[in-house]
């Protein structure tokens, strides 16, 4: 690939030294074809959400959603905050790899892990907003006006709110990189571990929490999903969920911005997809052994032989037993395309099980059953195609993928 | 190091006590059986299906007047614009009427699902909803049993609706709206009061009830309980729940926070430190 001598001139990030303004001036403008398949899908489908956005808080949520009284929570819950919020599950995961457990491999993915956490938190936060019905009291639970210390929504709203920081923080160094702020880099750089053991710690306690909220809604959910056991399985899951987003993000990425890798990052990358498909392997083995447990243990069989049973049977070894295999298979041979399809896989399957638990067989027994609307849909994809947005700026821009500046390792 | 570690990891070990203390004094029992407060009593032997608590119920409370006759086999529910519903059922022992309503109940998940307190049980035993409060994001509709809560899904103001058991007329000394009308089918009174009622009415008639006062129990008991003449699951009442309260699903979950948040913070730096001395000793 030819790399224009103007992109190679935007890679250059700021050297202390140059005007403030007139750099995010330049930062700001954007950069590089416009008319691309992404562009051309998502930019439409963007301003048709915002205006399906607007018609939500002008005529109420249920102009332009099917929820009903038996069914409160939909897709916006279920898909964008809680199966985005397992997807987000890398940051921690790998975190804990790199700072804790020092293991030096998976350091070159940090950032852009740490990012995607970040911004899926930011944006499938911003889409609770949008499911609240009455948003303007959405800081009663933090300034105090009613603690409501014995729900767990309340626990998970303030851990949303602390991790977003502690991620903020965490990935505060590239951004000091990109704006060449010397001593804020420093200070910002030493609260890592801090950050980062802050992070893990709220990261496994809201994992759980999400599976945790639906405690309560027992006699709402079918049998075959529910159990005391939910918020353990969250969080198991998401540390194979997160890993295989990170798998399947970094593939994407590799080709997308191919140009802002190293070579030495490019090298590393196959040892790090092989390496998190043993760990996604193990994890999918104790995941599934608890699924199992909860199971027997709660004397399911009977369900097993109706619709939803069958339903549970796809989901346990289509979406959870193959994809197992394919990922130690793909371990054993060293082979990158298996790893990837049961990445995918296993995407699939965490979207089926989170949507099990809180769309499909919440009330399942309810009818009509709640369908989400075409419109829901459209905001949902709005949400996550403004994400890739802010996620390609940043990429563009920020040493995320790229080596930092050179007055990093000199000022050390 | 910029920030101070040890400052760092006090604080947060304060922030996970106080959660530990918060959950404690709130997810206590808000009512149980000794505590004296209101509640309702429904036998459904006595009413006869006017109507009348239905309509005093939407006029006391500025909603629109009941629509739709009450038929058998015609099931109404509760809904955004109707607090309270009677349906009738063709049973065992004939047409059989049966009020529908919040069941205020003594450890009430809503309440313990709401993270601003909007929804809460009064002293007094009402749950009730405060707008100022509410961000609308239908928890307590979720984790409510009996599906009580309505949300305004058509309102850019929306409000929860729900039973309030007539709160502001008890703080005024008056009885709910629906009671007052009624008189008879319909009682208000402490829930210790209401129980004996029903424990002797049972006794008193055993051929004209079932053994069984729905709301005793059910859910850790409920503030609204009722009488009937043939088993309740003839009437479309909510089976099959559990008898322990609600909340008491997620305590052991909210219990384990602060732990966790002391010990995994300990154990992570711990392991932190290991590794670090691990690295310099590979290096020299
Ligand atoms: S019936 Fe539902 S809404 Fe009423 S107090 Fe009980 S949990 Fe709350
Ligand atoms: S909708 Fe309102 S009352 Fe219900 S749980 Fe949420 S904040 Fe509380
Ligand atoms: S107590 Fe009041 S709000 Fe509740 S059903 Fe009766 S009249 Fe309606």
């Amino acid at each position: 690939m030819n790399i224009s001598s103007k992109q190679i001139e935007s890679l250059k990030l700021r050297e202390p030294g140059t005007p403030m303004i007139k750099f995010l001036w330049e930062q700001l403008k954007p950069r590089g074809a416009w008319l691309t398949p992404f562009n051309l899908i998502s930019i439409p489908i963007i301003f048709l959400g915002i205006g399906l956005i607007v018609i939500r808080f002008w005529k109420g949520i249920g102009s332009i959603t099917n929820l009903t009284q038996e069914t409160p929570w939909g897709l916006w819950i279920g898909f964008d905050v809680v199966t985005g919020v397992a997807f987000a599950g890398g940051a921690y995961v790998i975190t804990f790899m790199v700072y804790i457990l020092k293991i030096r491999k998976y350091h070159s993915i940090v950032r852009v892990t740490v990012l995607n956490g970040f911004l899926a938190y930011v944006f499938y936060a911003g889409a609770l907003l949008l499911d609240l019905g009455r948003p303007w009291n959405v800081v009663n639970p933090i300034i105090g006006n009613g603690f409501g210390t014995s729900s767990v929504l309340f626990l998970v709203a303030w851990h949303f709110l602390l991790y977003m920081i502690a991620e903020l923080i965490e990935f505060s160094p590239a951004i000091a990189e990109w704006l060449g702020a010397k001593r804020a880099h420093k200070i910002l750089s030493g609260m890592t571990i801090a950050a980062v053991i802050f992070g893990i710690t709220l990261s496994t306690l809201h994992q759980s929490g999400l599976g945790a909220l639906y405690l309560m809604a027992k006699d709402k959910i079918h049998p075959l999903w529910y159990s005391e056991f939910i918020p353990v399985l969250f969080l198991v899951s998401s540390v194979f969920a997160g890993l295989s987003m990170v798998i399947f993000e970094g593939s994407i990425t590799h080709k997308v911005f191919s140009d802002k890798i190293s070579d030495s990052n490019h090298k590393a990358h196959h040892g790090i997809i092989h390496g998190l498909s043993k760990i996604c392997t193990a994890a999918m083995f104790a995941y599934f052994f608890l699924q199992l447990l909860v199971f027997i243990h709660g004397k399911h069989w009977t369900y097993l032989n109706t619709s939803m049973g069958y339903w549970y049977l796809v989901e346990m070894i289509g979406f959870v037993v193959i994809p197992m295999l394919i990922y130690f298979i793909g371990y054993r041979r060293n082979k990158l395309l298996l790893i990837r399809i049961a990445a995918i896989l296993t995407m699939l399957g965490i979207i089926i099980n989170r949507l099990n638990v809180t769309v499909i067989g919440f009330r399942w027994d309810a009818t009509p059953h709640y369908v989400p609307s075409w419109m829901e849909i459209v905001v949902t994809l709005t949400v996550i195609f403004t994400e890739i947005w802010i996620f390609r700026w940043v990429i563009n821009r920020m040493p995320v993928l790229q080596e930092s500046p050179s007055w990093v390792e000199e000022s050390k | 190091m910029s920030l101070d570690r040890r400052d760092f990891f006090k604080t947060m070990g304060i922030a996970g006590l106080t959660l530990a203390i918060g959950n404690e004094s709130s997810a206590k029992p808000v009512g149980n059986q000794e505590t004296e407060f209101f509640g309702m009593l429904f036998d459904a032997t006595l009413c006869i299906g006017c109507g009348s608590c239905l309509k005093a119920c939407s006029k006391s409370n500025q909603l629109p007047a009941p629509e739709g006759e009450i038929e058998p086999g015609v099931i109404q529910k509760t809904s955004e614009s109707r607090r309270a519903v009677i349906n009738n059922y063709n049973t065992s022992k004939g047409e059989v009427y049966i009020r529908n309503q919040c069941m205020h109940c003594n450890e009430p998940a809503c309440a313990a699902a709401c993270l601003t307190k909007a929804m809460h049980k009064t002293k007094e035993g009402p749950v009730v909803w405060d707008a100022d409060r509410c961000m609308g994001c239908r928890y307590c509709m979720v984790s409510c049993p009996f599906d009580v809560p309505k949300f305004e899904y058509h309102s850019a103001n929306p409000r929860i609706q729900k039973c309030d058991m007539c709160y502001s007329r008890i703080e005024k000394g008056k009885i709910p709206a629906c009671a007052e009308a009624c008189g008879d089918a319909l009682i208000f009174g402490t829930r210790r009061e209401l129980i004996a009622e029903a424990r002797k009415r049972i006794t008193e008639n055993p051929d004209d009830y079932v053994d069984q006062i729905y709301g005793e129990h059910v859910a850790g008991g409920t503030g609204v309980i009722y009488l009937s003449p043939v088993p309740f699951k003839e009437l479309g009442v909510k089976q099959g729940l559990q008898n322990a309260s609600y909340p008491s699903l997620s305590k052991g979950f909210l219990y384990s926070v602060p732990s966790v948040f002391i010990i995994l913070p300990t154990l992570l730096l711990g392991i932190h430190e290991a590794t670090k001395t691990n690295e310099q000793n590979h290096e020299h």
